[in-house]
């Protein structure tokens, strides 16, 4: 079943690694992976659609959150989040199929950002089924280049961010003999 | 500090040249590793090891993932090439931060000399809190040879590590009201009391509830081997008691254990009929293989001493309810314990293994370290030698290294100089460790070194008896160097046995030799560990002797 993970984790060399390192010490796919930098330029945001058998499915977020560089992972899966993805698609166009393809862009509200003899460049974002059924429609006219952008997800509910304040070391004397 | 000089790490050993910190000289780093596991096993400090880039970082690996899965803190400092070198292939340079992200708690890649100290710091915190574990900390070149300005760390800002200590007052109250209320407890106790240092609240604990207890692997120690209430390891070596307990049990107390599978045998079938309450600091653990009617997330110790307050608070009222119920489950316990005890084998003709750990137990009589390395023997150390106290059996619980024994027994030699220390290995994890014979002779370490020697290696031997129809592939040792002429190569003494009169006064002369001494004691070659679970079964679904011949009608 596919799991759609969120995580704001620190923005160091080694964090995507660890995270992505969890789920493939398991033997488990990635569907689709994005990371980008948040507002606070120090963190980062992951989101990850990965297929996990449901019963691991709590173990693998568990098993996230001790990582750390992660400062918190949540399963978006159940609860109430918004998904969405982007798809950019390149599509040969005659005369003849140009008009119908602009009106079915025009149906999936998708932006034609290049427009050439050759056809067009299509950019259309949405939830992914939406997104296959447009890559659906679009093959049918003819031969195309697709890439996706991977889910990307923001969950709705208000999930505090718990970290963990700094630690006063007691002072350390140098090693004597 | 354990470790093994190299190319990158010459500006590191300069400094170490005149500085006041201890560095032994290992022979090989995995054993660099396994020596500061030893040292942080017997003490609860950090251990640490250090080796060069490349080989030396891959070979401190095994160390490492051992270290991780029996949570021991142990810091790795390891060489890299120069930072401008870093990925172009060069000479000794692996890509020992990637490598070891899965073998450690957490791994640093250091930059500049300027983050050093800061990075250092936080090792050796992220080592020791929590839940306990290996970090390692890769050092180009450059920056060890890097010239910068201390200033004191005074702050460690991990915000992403979350640590929960103290437990849920709620659930710690429920816990204890469940105590009671159960008719046939049982406590499950495992490395995270003796990590926490929770031994003497687990003590209190399991005597207001005067409830069975049986210690893991890990734990053996945290409860003395002679307190009236401790049954023995649970699980696929453990005895009939307590693994028919853990199955009869209506409420299991399991306490710093990851019910392993080792100890669960058949998961689905595993203590069918008990609610668990679960005490462990890592919350990923909770309901990882067993879900837990009641979790709690806390320090062992911690949690434990709020547990007693609250069980001796409900005790004179809830107490008595079940008193005459759990004065039965005590019958039952001590009729299984009678009807299937341990017993060692004696015989006159040959040594048997269980005879010589029941002779080391006389001579330790529970104050000894045993530091095991893996296979039959550790089964039959962990069986019949008795712990008084946490920290004193050292062995390779998750991970199972051969070769563990020998080094671990030098970080604990060198950590308790006090302590008599034995270590008791198999003649093939013997074969793997024999470098270090060096260290001890170097530094007439007196760790009495005992190779139980079948000239087989007896755990596999035993599966492929019993599993793949006695077809004995590539299990038999035969060829084993004289341990005389051996150990007297490094200028220590040594001796061979295979007589069962000779076995108490060789081993009393080697504990009473002043340096090392290594003990070759032959022994039956066939014998097997029993009870035994096998693969796949429940544990109630013991085997408790070999078969035995059946006498044929005339």
């Amino acid at each position: 079943m596919l799991q759609i993970i969120s995580l704001l984790v620190e923005n160091k060399p080694g964090a995507l690694m660890r995270v992505t390192g969890v789920l493939t010490a398991r033997g488990f796919n990635i569907e689709s992976l994005t990371v980008a930098k948040t507002f606070d330029p120090t963190l980062s945001r992951i989101s990850i659609v990965v297929d996990v058998e449901s019963s691991l499915r709590s173990q693998v977020v568990k098993q996230m959150n001790k990582l750390v560089n992660v400062l918190q992972a949540v399963d978006l899966t159940d609860g109430p989040a918004v998904a969405r993805e982007l798809v950019l698609i390149r599509i040969r166009a005659n005369m003849n199929s140009r008009t119908a393809i602009l009106k079915e862009a025009e149906i999936f509200g998708a932006r034609i950002v290049d427009s050439s003899t050759e056809g067009f460049a299509i950019e259309a974002t949405g939830d992914p089924e939406k997104m296959n059924e447009f890559i659906d429609i679009m093959r049918s006219y003819g031969d195309i280049e697709v890439t996706r952008s991977g889910l990307v997800a923001v969950s709705l509910d208000n999930k505090k961010l718990r970290l963990s304040p700094p630690v006063v070391r007691e002072k350390t004397e140098p090693v004597t003999t | 500090m354990f470790g093994y000089p190299g190319g990158v790490t010459l500006p590191f050993y300069d400094a170490l040249y005149d500085h006041p910190i201890r560095h032994v000289l290992v022979r090989h780093e995995q054993n660099a590793a396994f020596a500061a596991q030893g040292y942080a096993r017997s003490t609860g400090k950090v251990g640490v090891c250090c080796a060069t880039s490349g080989p030396g970082a891959t070979n401190l690996v095994t160390g490492l993932v051992d270290a991780m899965m029996d949570s021991i803190p142990v810091v790795a400092l390891t060489g890299q090439v120069t930072s401008k070198l870093i990925g172009s292939d060069a000479f000794q340079e692996a890509d020992t931060f990637g490598i070891t992200r899965s073998c450690t708690k957490h791994n640093f890649l250091v930059k500049s000399i300027a983050d050093l100290p800061q990075t250092i710091h936080e090792a050796f915190y992220l080592a020791s809190s929590g839940r306990p574990g290996p970090v390692l900390v890769d050092i180009p070149k450059d920056v060890f040879q890097g010239q910068a300005h201390y200033t004191p760390v005074t702050t460690i800002h991990l915000p992403g590590y979350k640590l929960n200590t103290e437990g849920h007052t709620g659930q710690i109250r429920r816990a204890a009201q469940m105590m009671w209320e159960a008719k046939r407890p049982m406590v499950y106790a495992g490395g995270g009391i003796i990590h926490s240092g929770a031994h003497e609240e687990l003590r209190q604990l399991v005597e207001m509830l005067d409830a069975p207890t049986v210690c893991t692997l890990m734990g053996l120690g945290a409860l003395s081997s002679t307190h009236r209430n401790f049954i023995s390891m649970p699980g696929m070596h453990g005895s009939f008691a307590a693994n028919m307990g853990m199955t009869q049990a209506d409420l299991l107390i399991a306490l710093g254990v990851r019910f392993d599978d080792r100890v669960t045998g058949r998961l689905a079938a595993f203590a069918p009929h008990a609610k668990v309450i679960h005490v462990d600091i890592d919350p990923a653990e909770i309901g990882k293989n067993r879900a837990a009617d009641l979790p709690i997330v806390g320090d062992a110790k911690k949690v434990l001493g709020r547990l007693n307050k609250f069980l001796e608070e409900l005790k004179p009222a809830e107490a008595p309810k079940n008193a005459a119920a759990r004065a039965a489950w005590w019958d039952q316990m001590r009729g299984w314990r009678d009807a299937h005890p341990l017993t060692p084998e004696f015989s006159d003709e040959e040594i048997k293994p269980q005879h010589v750990m029941m002779e080391i137990d006389r001579l330790s009589a529970g104050e000894a370290i045993v530091s095991s390395d893996v296979g039959q023997h550790q089964m039959w150390a962990a069986q019949f030698i008795r712990f008084n106290h946490p920290r004193l059996w050292l062995n390779s619980g998750g991970l199972g290294s051969m070769g563990f024994g020998l080094p671990s027994a030098v970080g604990a030699q060198f950590a308790r100089p006090d302590k008599l220390v034995f270590a008791i290995i198999g003649d093939g994890g013997f074969q793997m460790s024999i470098p270090e014979l060096a260290t001890l002779a170097n530094h007439a370490l007196p760790v009495k070194i005992v190779v139980v020697n079948n000239g087989y290696l007896g755990m596999v031997r035993q599966w492929q008896e019993l599993f793949y129809n006695n077809r004995l592939s590539a299990v038999q040792l035969d060829t084993f160097p004289d341990a005389e002429k051996l150990a007297g190569a490094y200028g220590f003494p040594g001796r061979t046995i295979e007589k069962p009169s000779e076995l108490r006064s060789a081993l009393e002369t080697a504990v009473k030799s002043p340096g090392p001494y290594l003990l070759n004691i032959r022994v039956t070659p066939f014998e097997n560990v029993y009870p035994m679970v096998p693969a796949g079964a429940a544990i109630n679904e013991m085997v408790l002797r070999p078969p035995q011949p059946v006498p044929v009608g005339k």
